[in-house]
Order: structure tokens, then C-alpha cells, then sequence
């Protein structure tokens, strides 16, 4: 990383370890003296803020692993042993619950700060395809870690989403039984479960350090989208921004603890504080919130796609459920090449500044229908009709929406340069 | 690296050299190694033995009166056991087969008529339906219905609406004797 000429530091044991392994170089390289746009706004926080979150996240649940049996016998009970018995059990588990729950509130915002300044565009395409990488262990692993404490939603949660693969033709069938290592959710299940959900946190720091580094060769993005320049554009990352980012983390860390410690629960779903049962489904399957959009998506194929007048089924129902899903993630890896407009900044185009509001807005509604059971109605209209909908413009504003844009908007004037575009 | 001009030439076929097919020959044993390493730790992963011995499972049928229903466990799964009343025969047989998703006669789907013998896992994404009380929800055609995705199926087990793909699986059982049955 950092080798060639350097510079000679004063204090003798630093200056001994750095003439062998130049560490305090690069730190004070890529964390010091690292020039950094000087127009950042708050959404830039979110990075170290998810950065501190994996890092509680391996903390905390490095001590719960200490007290927690993976076994379909011992689970829910050794859960319980932690919140009453271990020492300081409940606030370690409801940090490391809650804490699953934070590091998506802060990712979610992360991702937003980089779809409405389009972060991801030309030259940080890799940079934007590390971090959907990231995005998707995150949800294998806290998928994984909600199986864990076994109770119904855990065991029906597990169910469900394992059987999701036996959509794939064919083979389908096999790789479920493959996943549980039986014939259902079950012992097995849990064990590997276990055994993966304390593996994926080190893969997604490998991930993290890949994005951090192609972070540092392209050099962040910013409110206005245009690069700096000159020195007058940016401002050493210390003590700047290690400021302005400790700032924004103790703000969310008090949101955050007033959950952990006042509403440890609220995020959570109360059936699972009832042991598994293979014999009984809860009434009103929910998966965790963060998932809840992607959920809508997944149901809101409620019919077969095939040959017209005909009964041949290509793509069943729950096939077709399945793709939509995974689709809407795999759409975020391509996303660089769906928006080609040489613009980044909403703040200069008005008509993808709209359509990405509404983007927004209609993700949340996404969640919404999510959170309801599979029968709802808003008075005469089916729930699962809107959420359809709702569906159809997730991939019209992937597919249709952003290349008609990228061919079509105009645009404002962009500024001269980051300098004077803060002058305004 | 030889030079380009001592490179030996197989057969005198232009382009392959002898380095090309040590190159290939290495490269396919080391993929066949690879995967031959590596199906083990995979297959690992499927059920053990313990797992697929798990032992059949026998029912005695004689405590269930006409309409009541029992689920047994068989495999880690929910088995439904229904006996069905006279107008749940006849609301299954009454269908037109060709209107149904996966067109299944009740005939093909049981060995007595009055006993239905079902695995109670939702072909969509594997929850246990309900209706197997008659105080909980059965769905519109009377027989099960799946709360997680609102799939209906009727009173022989056959999806009717809503997402699932198929009806809901017969396992392998048989009559031991008049009234007691064994599955798998």
C-alpha cells in the first residue's frame, strides 16, 4: 500500500515500526492528510456510522456466541439464560438485536445518500457494486442470526425463506434438502446456520476493506457531483470530517440507545418470544422490517406467467415471486449502466430528483404492504393489487424510467467547482 | 518461457504446442481433483444417516369421528389426517378437473375416500396451513387455507387460489388394517 519515499516521523518508536511495516504512513495517508471534498453534508456520516455498527455487531455478538447453544433443544432457552441470568446479558443481546436493525437504518440512508447524488456513477462504478455486495451478506447474515434464538418466527422465517430455492426447476427440491440437511428446518439447519451467521460478519469486513480501498483510489463523491480540482475544494479528511463523522455517530448512537435501553422490542416481532413448533405456523408470518419491501415483492406475483390460451405454465406463480425478489437486488448491481446520465447530483436534475422521491416514498409503501397479511384490502381494492403496482414501479424506474431520463433530461448548469458551488 | 522460434510443434498443427496440451491436461486434472475434494465437503451438508433413518410412522384412526381431523408428525413434518363427511366427498369430486392448476382427481389423491392423508406443508414456501379445527380459517373451498400467502386449497388437499404451485403432497402410506394407517 503505502511504500516509496516517505516521510520521517519525530517520535523513535513509531518512526522504528513505520521504517519496517509503513502503517502510521498510510494512516496518516488515507486518514490524515487524505484529501476530502469540503461540501459534504450529513448523509456522508453513514458510512462510519456503518462501519462502527459491523464493529459493535462482531463485538456483541462474539460475547452472545459465548453463552448461546445452537441446538434446537437449548436455543430458545440459553436465549433466555442470556436475558436473565448472564451478567448483562439483555443489554448485550438487545445491542446486538437492535444493533441489527441500526446497521440497516444506517446502510438503507447510505445507499439513498448515494442513489440521489449518484455516487455510483462513472469512475465509482466497483466502488457501488462492493457496496450492493455488502448489502447482500448483510441480509444472508441477518437472516441467519434471527433463526438463531428458535422461537416461531425464527423456525417460520427459516421455513420460508429456505423454501424459496425449491422455485429453481429441477433442482430445486435438492438444494432445499441440501440447506436443512433434513427433510425440514431442524437441528442441522441451526447448527450450520450458526456456524455461517458468525462467518459472514468477517467476509463483509474483506468486502468493506475492498470498498474502503477503491473509496481511496476514486476518492469520495459529493452534494454537488462534480470532482475537485484544486486544494481550495477539499479539506484533509483530519480533522475535519473524523469530526463532523463523530459528531453524526454520537447523534445515532443516542437514537439508537434509546431504543436498546427504552424500546428494545419495538423493532421486534412478539411471537418470537414463543418457542419454535413445527406444528403450528403463526397466523401472520412477518419477516424483520428491513426485509419487508423485498417481502412485498416476493409476494406481489400472485399468478402464473405462460403461454396465452394455453396451460402451459413457464414461470409459476412462486417461481415468478422468487425472481421479482432476487431481481430487485440484481438490478442494483447494474445500476451504473441503467443511469448514463453524465450528471450526478439530484440537486441538478429536477426530473430524476421527482422520480427518485418517489422511488422513495413508494419503497416505504413497499414496506408497508410487507407488513400486512396476504389478504388485505384498502376498502374494495386488494392490498397485494397495490403492491403489485408498487412492484411495477421499482422496476420501471430501474428499467424505464432512468434510461429515458439518461437519454432525455436536460439538466441544470452544474457549478464551476466544488469551491464556488458553496460560495452560492 | 522458450523463445517463439524453438517452441516444439505437435503433429505440425499450427498453434497447438506441446505446452498447450500440458497446460489443458494440468488444468483438467486439477479441476476434476478440485471437485472430487470438494463433493464431500458438500454432500457433508445433505441429511446423515441418522436423519434418513428416521422410522415410519403408524396411526391408529379408530378415535377420529366423521369430520374431525389429526395431524401426526412424520419426517419433522405436519401429516394431516382428515375424515371426510359426506359433503366434503362430494364438494372434491364435484370439480372440473381441467379448471384446477394441477389437475388432480380426488380418486387419484386418496385410498379411501373418507380418509384424506395429507402433508401438511403449504407448496408455496412450506408453512403449515390451518383448518385442520373446524374453528380455524378453511378458505374458501373448505379445506385449508395457508395464512402467510393466502393460498386456498379445497377438501382434497388441491390448490384452488392463491400463489402455491401444487396441491398438497400424499405421502406413501398404507392401510395396516381397517383403521390405523402407516406413512412412509
Amino acid at each position: 500500500m503505502a511504500s516509496g519515499p516517505r516521510e520521517k516521523f519525530d517520535n523513535p518508536t513509531i518512526e522504528w515500526i513505520d521504517s519496517r511495516l509503513p502503517i502510521f504512513t498510510m494512516l496518516n495517508k488515507e486518514y490524515g492528510v487524505f484529501p476530502t471534498p469540503k461540501n459534504f453534508n450529513y448523509f456522508w456520516n453513514f458510512g462510519a456510522i456503518a462501519m462502527f455498527m459491523l464493529i459493535t455487531m462482531i463485538v456483541s455478538g462474539i460475547i452472545l456466541a459465548m453463552s448461546y447453544t445452537a441446538h434446537v433443544d437449548y436455543a430458545f432457552d440459553s436465549v433466555e439464560r442470556i436475558m436473565r441470568d448472564v451478567n448483562s446479558g439483555w443489554l448485550i443481546r438487545y445491542i446486538h438485536m437492535n444493533g441489527a436493525s441500526f446497521f440497516f437504518i444506517a446502510v438503507f440512508i447510505h445507499m439513498f445518500r448515494s442513489l440521489y447524488y449518484g455516487s455510483y456513477k462513472q469512475p465509482r462504478e466497483i466502488l457501488w457494486i462492493l457496496g450492493v455486495v455488502i448489502f447482500l451478506l448483510m441480509m444472508a447474515t441477518a437472516f441467519m442470526g434471527y433463526v438463531l434464538p428458535w422461537g416461531q418466527m425464527s423456525y417460520w422465517g427459516a421455513t420460508v425463506i429456505t423454501n424459496l430455492f425449491s422455485a429453481i426447476p429441477f433442482v430445486g427440491e435438492s438444494i432445499v434438502t441440501l440447506l436443512w440437511g433434513g427433510f425440514s428446518v431442524d437441528n442441522p439447519t441451526l447448527n450450520r446456520f450458526f456456524a455461517l451467521h458468525y462467518l459472514m460478519p468477517f467476509l463483509i469486513c474483506a468486502v468493506v476493506f475492498l470498498h474502503v480501498w477503491a473509496l481511496h483510489v476514486t476518492g469520495s463523491n459529493n452534494p454537488a457531483g462534480i470532482e475537485p480540482k484544486t486544494k481550495k475544494d477539499t479539506l484533509p479528511f483530519h480533522p475535519y470530517y473524523t469530526m463532523k463523522d463523530t459528531f453524526g455517530l454520537l447523534v445515532f448512537i443516542t437514537i439508537y440507545a434509546f431504543f436498546v435501553f427504552y424500546a428494545p422490542d419495538y423493532l421486534g416481532h412478539p411471537d418470537n418470544y414463543i418457542p419454535a413448533d413445527p406444528l403450528v405456523t403463526p397466523a401472520h408470518i412477518v419477516p424483520e422490517w428491513y426485509f419487508l419491501p423485498f417481502y412485498a415483492m416476493l409476494r406481489a406475483i400472485t399468478f402464473d406467467i405462460g403461454i396465452p390460451f394455453t396451460d402451459i405454465t413457464i414461470i409459476s406463480a412462486k417461481l415468478g415471486g422468487v425472481i421479482t425478489m432476487f431481481g430487485s437486488i440484481a438490478l442494483l448491481f447494474v445500476l451504473p449502466w441503467l443511469d448514463t446520465h453524465p450528471i450526478r447530483s439530484a440537486r441538478y436534475r429536477p426530473l430524476f430528483k421527482t422520480f427518485l422521491l418517489i422511488f422513495v416514498v413508494n419503497f416505504v409503501f413497499l414496506g408497508y404492504v410487507g407488513s400486512q397479511g396476504a389478504d388485505a384490502m384498502v376498502g374494495p381494492i386488494p392490498l397485494s393489487l397495490l403492491g403489485l403496482l408498487a412492484t411495477g414501479y421499482y422496476y420501471g424506474f430501474f428499467l424505464a424510467i432512468l434510461p429515458w431520463l439518461s437519454k432525455f433530461e436536460k439538466g441544470r448548469d452544474l457549478p464551476p467547482s466544488i469551491h464556488e458551488s458553496v460560495l452560492d | 518461457m522458450a523463445t517463439k522460434t524453438k517452441t516444439p510443434k505437435s503433429n505440425g498443427k499450427k498453434g497447438e504446442t506441446r505446452r498447450d496440451f500440458l497446460q489443458l491436461t494440468a488444468g483438467a486434472f486439477g479441476a476434476v481433483g478440485a471437485a472430487s475434494v470438494a463433493w464431500p465437503l458438500i454432500n457433508s451438508l445433505n441429511p446423515a444417516k441418522d436423519t434418513l433413518a428416521l422410522a415410519t410412522t403408524e396411526v391408529d384412526l379408530s378415535p377420529l369421528l366423521v369430520g374431525q381431523s389429526i395431524t401426526v408428525m412424520w419426517r419433522g413434518k405436519p401429516v394431516f389426517i382428515r375424515r371426510r363427511s359426506e359433503k366434503e366427498i362430494e364438494e372434491a369430486r364435484d370439480v372440473d378437473v381441467a379448471a384446477l392448476s394441477d389437475k388432480q382427481t380426488d380418486e387419484d389423491r386418496v385410498q379411501k375416500p373418507e380418509w384424506l392423508v395429507l402433508v401438511g406443508i403449504c407448496t408455496h414456501l412450506g408453512c403449515v396451513p390451518t383448518g385442520q379445527k373446524s374453528t380455524e380459517p378453511r378458505g374458501e373451498y373448505g379445506g385449508w387455507f395457508c395464512p402467510c400467502h393466502g393460498s386456498h386449497y379445497d377438501t382434497s388437499g388441491r390448490i384452488r387460489k392463491g400463489p402455491a404451485p401444487k396441491n398438497l403432497a400424499v405421502p406413501d402410506y398404507v392401510f395396516t388394517s381397517d383403521t390405523a394407517i402407516k406413512i412412509g
